[in-house]
């Protein structure tokens, strides 16, 4: 239990998608105009990771890695069969079907939601930072399928926090005097900097 | 980026003809992917702190906007626009395999150093934003002089960041020493200069594009945000 607290804690504050690995950026500055966007995208990223990291967990241990084609029950002539260099291209289906897949659930089941998060469900399958949770939950081999959904949604929630930050400071920013040349892009990728060392400051925190 | 979507085709142009150059010319400055179109910021960043992986980085960008268009464009006509992002999708990922396969095999330290961010290749919006706006409604050789372009558009950013990255960071370039021995207090270290450890640490690396965006936009004025 302690363990995965630990995850879900460090994932959001101290290996924070944006702040420590820049992952997402690019629909982290175009949809941070306003909170209310961002908080929905920021939503539907927290859904999206939260189910395909422990997808691509599954793939991962029983389709890709070394051995794991027996671990299916596929009988001893497989465990020497290394898939890996499939990665990336089974993760990336993945993560675009189940993102049609939510997309066509959520219309159906949750009218609602889907007119919430509508334009930024199928924007999500070109986000790093889901492919990006793929291919750090390969990198840091999580050992139980408990522990990569808490990545997956503790990053989600970082990814989150960092997008409503920043669309609520651009929309005080607008009424400040910033030079010319710096106006909209500039500022928005200073000011990230400047929260990224603000960030900086949870790093070590263990549980 | 408008006017290049609407180019009439002709028939027989030269290969380098005015507006094929301004294809390559275009995007290191006024219609530069990083700074004026907010694309790929997420590769762009994180492998910044030394020059040889953002110079390998940058080669292997190249390579698959290079051939990415060219095959988009070639399939143009065939790929039926509901499942296109799939498609292109399956383009990228394949092209980003053979890169990450071939990094492993030759620059193995290199690779060890991208890590996840070769992967990331594939959803580098650089890469997906000029399938779409360019090599699904031009032929091969524009769509190849398009990827080409914005790859090197989006290579000096990130060689200019990584330039500064570790000279101040860590006082060298490609590894090398050039500002005398830190340890030893030689060169400008004698003059009681210190290595600015901040600039390695991921902010920087945004602050630093920050601070380009701003000369960038001082000098060229046509491209200030209202």
């Amino acid at each position: 239990m302690q363990e995965l607290i630990n995850i879900f804690v460090k994932s959001i504050f101290v290996e924070n998608m944006i702040f420590a690995y820049f992952l997402g950026m690019c629909s982290y500055l175009a949809v941070s105009k306003t909170v209310k966007t961002a908080v929905g995208l920021g939503a539907a990223v927290i859904f999206v990771l939260g189910v395909t990291v422990p997808v691509n967990w599954l793939l991962e241990n029983f389709v890709l890695q070394k051995g794991a084609l027996t671990r299916l029950g596929l009988g001893e002539q497989f465990a020497e069969i290394d898939l890996s260099f499939l990665s990336f291209i089974m993760f990336i289906a993945v993560i675009a079907s189940i993102v049609q897949l939510v997309e066509m659930i959520v219309e159906k089941f949750a009218p609602a939601l889907y007119s919430a998060l509508g334009i930024f469900l199928p924007l999500i399958a070109v986000n790093c930072s889901i492919l990006g949770g793929a291919l750090f939950m390969q990198e840091r081999a999580f050992t139980t399928i408990g522990e990569a959904t808490i990545y997956g949604l503790g990053s989600g929630v970082g990814w989150f926090l960092a997008i409503v930050a920043i669309a609520a400071i651009r929309e005080k920013i607008k009424y400040s005097h910033v030079p010319a040349p710096l106006r909209g892009l500039g500022i928005t990728f200073i000011i990230t900097g400047l929260m990224g060392i603000a960030f900086m400051s949870f790093m070590g925190i263990k549980l | 980026m408008s006017d290049t979507q609407t180019l009439e085709k002709k028939k027989s142009e030269p290969l380098f003809s005015k507006k094929n150059k301004k294809l390559i010319s275009n995007p290191l400055n006024d219609d530069n992917p990083i700074t004026v179109q907010v694309l790929g910021i997420c590769s762009a960043l994180a492998i910044t702190v030394k020059l040889e992986p953002a110079i390998v980085m940058s080669m292997s960008v190249l390579f698959v906007m290079g051939a990415g268009n060219v095959v988009i464009s070639l399939m143009r006509n065939l790929i039926p626009s509901r499942i296109r992002i799939i498609v292109q999708l399956v383009v990228v990922a394949s092209l980003v395999i053979l890169v990450d396969q071939f990094l492993k095999a030759f620059l193995y330290d290199v690779s060890k150093q991208l890590s996840v961010f070769v992967g990331l290749i594939i959803t580098n919006c650089i890469i997906m934003g000029r399938f779409e706006a360019f090599a699904l409604a031009n032929t091969p050789w524009k769509s190849f002089l398009d990827g080409v372009g914005n790859a090197f558009g989006y290579a000096w950013i990130l060689i200019a960041v990584a330039f500064f990255r570790e000279l101040l960071g860590s006082g060298t370039l490609f590894g090398i020493p050039v500002l005398g021995d830190p340890a030893a207090k030689t060169g400008l270290y004698a003059l009681g200069y210190e290595n600015n450890g901040m600039m390695l640490l991921p902010p920087m690396a945004l602050i630093t594009v920050g601070v380009i965006i701003w000369i960038q936009r001082a000098k060229n004025t046509k491209l200030i945000e209202d």
